[in-house]
């Protein structure tokens, strides 16, 4: 009796241990299913290539959201990954315990914050300084609901991922390696730079494409900041509308526009697809590093 | 009087590494910052206009045009939505993570491909659950409720938990499993009364932060829990969250009610840090009483 439910268990556990990638798949067909309409209207480069967006005379054209996305994106990496790396190093290879045990709940707080919040803090703090202070420092002109604006937030949002990643990455680095550098008469700093960030490299590339890719698909804070505009954006000071954010804001009204519905599905379908090819990416180069280091 | 080269040499290598140590001070500085900033700055927005109607009330009619009425409906809509997609998370990850653990050997493949997918599943941004979710139910010819809600932040807090827990189960140490299968228990034996046991603290970690993110989620349950200004009393009905409840405040035009956004952001704060601080208890307990 105990050995048949002992049995049983292990069958049903079996199966649950599926369900995790049969939901990515799911996902992927379901998606694309519902953006079949569209797809049989027009091709699929002149959708994602066509800037004319009007829903109403039916023309889907995605091109001013991606670039949206792209250009929030680039600013939050440009702005995060100094950051989040030097950071990470500090936290591996300098800090005392004190200040390492201090810093990890800060890092888990800001990766577990509601992005409603950050969207908030964006709209309460960021967007005044963007139109107030930088817009006018460079020269320009700015309602402060800008590109900048959400990749200053979403930066922000992205620390805890690249840092995380790094600080794995740069623990799997045996020590010994460390210490013949440092024996050799190297200054800490170069053997950090000669021995850590070499060794750890293609960990670190993995880190920000991860936290790309968590950029690429905030939704809530970055809607909240970013203008929502539907053109291609010209400066960063301009606003812009990302992919998330116009799935976001329309889907009351997607019911009821012919096509509608279905063109929000390619924009969710490409978002996955983007961001899974990227994740699968980073994260097989992050089972390579892990390997290297057993 | 010029130094000899070597000497040079020395002095620009210490420069360079104390410029870098400036640097990296800067840059924990900015993180650590940017935390106390945002928290910082929601509480002091939030808290002199939060008020006890505000969240002991249901909205009134006209209380997004700035009459009375509280977000008694968002609070605990989000609380009824995050609890039952965290107990339907845990239903499906825990057996997962027992799995990969106990009944395939060490590193399996098997193992190493469902540790693969959650990261995966994990990397997919909220909004393409809530559309998913969103296609689900229309295929399914549900409309907008707490059950599609439910089913989506579950799917969304389905890897986040199982990533937690197989993290605490993999440090169980071989020598307490060998010892319980000595006694004659049989893997569910001791996977139930052993493992669960040994890291029920971790276990308990894990569903909090897993629940965290349920309650903060706004995207996946725009689609699929819709919003509504009464309390939720069935499954089949929408409800409203209160993610959703601060981002609509925040988009009237009226002063007012974008300040009752700012208090109803400062409740989520306090949800949000609570729940973290009990995680963070819960961790320090967990590796009290553990066997090493």
């Amino acid at each position: 009796m105990r050995l048949f439910k002992d049995t049983l268990a292990q069958k049903t556990m079996l199966v649950l241990t599926f369900i995790p990638g049969l939901i990515v798949l799911l996902m992927l067909v379901g998606l694309f299913l519902k953006a079949r309409p569209i797809l049989a209207d027009k091709p699929f480069f002149s959708l994602l290539f066509s800037s004319a967006w009007s829903p109403l005379k039916g023309n889907f054209g995605l091109f001013p959201f991606i670039m949206g996305t792209l250009w929030v994106t680039f600013v939050a990496l440009i702005m995060a990954v100094p950051v989040s790396l030097l950071t990470a190093i500090y936290l591996s290879e300098y800090a005392p315990r004190f200040i390492r045990e201090f810093t990890k709940p800060v890092i888990d707080l800001l990766a577990g914050l509601p992005s409603v919040l950050y969207g908030v803090w964006g709209v309460l703090l960021i967007v005044p300084f963007v139109s107030r202070i930088l817009a006018p420092l460079f020269g320009a002109q700015s309602s402060g609901y800008s590109i900048l604006a959400g990749g200053l937030v979403l930066a922000i949002m992205i620390f805890p991922t690249i840092i995380a990643v790094c600080l794995e990455v740069f623990s799997s680095i045996p020590y010994e390696m460390r210490e013949t550098s440092l024996s050799l008469g190297a200054t800490k700093w170069e053997t950090v730079r000669y021995v850590v960030l070499k060794k750890g490299l293609q960990g670190i590339i993995a880190a920000v494409v991860l936290g790309l890719s968590r950029a690429f698909g905030e939704t809530m804070a970055v809607l909240m900041v970013v203008g929502n505009i539907p053109r291609v954006p010209k400066s960063v000071f301009s606003g812009g509308y990302p992919l998330p954010a116009l799935i976001a804001n329309n889907y009351g009204e997607m019911m009821s526009i012919p096509l509608y519905d279905s063109a929000l599905m390619l924009a969710a379908a490409t978002l996955l697809v983007v961001v899974l090819s990227f994740n699968i990416l980073a994260r097989f180069i992050l089972i390579r590093v892990e390997r290297k280091a057993e | 009087m010029t130094l000899p080269l070597t000497e040079r040499r020395f002095i620009r290598r210490k420069i360079e590494e104390n410029a870098f140590k400036v640097l990296m001070a800067a840059s924990i500085f900015i993180v650590i910052g940017c935390l106390l900033l945002i928290v910082g700055t929601i509480i002091w927005k939030g808290l002199p206009a939060l008020s006890l109607s505000m969240i002991t009330q249901t909205p009134k009619g006209g209380y997004y045009l700035g009459r009375e009425g509280g977000i008694l409906n968002a609070i605990m809509g989000s609380l009824y939505l995050a609890s039952g997609a965290t107990i339907l998370s845990i239903i499906f990850s825990l057996p997962v993570v027992l799995y990969i653990n106990l009944y395939t050997k060490k590193n399996s493949r098997l193992a190493q491909w469902t540790r693969f997918s959650f990261d995966v599943l994990w990397g997919i941004p909220s909004i393409v659950f809530g559309a998913f979710g969103f296609i689900v139910m229309i295929f399914l010819g549900l409309r907008a409720s707490l059950l599609a809600g439910i089913v989506t932040v579950a799917l969304l807090e389905l890897p986040i938990m199982s990533r937690a827990m197989d993290e605490v189960i993999r440090m169980v140490p071989r020598e307490l499993l060998d010892a319980s299968y000595s006694l004659g228990a049989t893997r569910l034996e001791t996977a139930l009364k052993v493992v669960v046991r040994q890291c029920l603290p971790g276990i308990l970690t894990a569903v909090l932060i897993a629940f965290g993110r349920g309650i903060g989620d706004a995207a996946s349950v725009l689609f699929t829990a819709g919003f509504t200004d009464r309390l939720p009393t069935s499954l089949f009905q929408p409800a409203a969250t209160l993610p959703l409840a601060i981002f609509f405040q925040l988009g009237t035009p009226f002063p007012e009610v974008q300040e009752r956004a700012y208090a109803s952001a400062a409740v989520l704060t306090a949800m949000i840090l609570l729940i973290s601080l009990l995680a963070r208890g819960l961790i320090k307990k967990s590796t009290k009483h553990i066997v090493k």
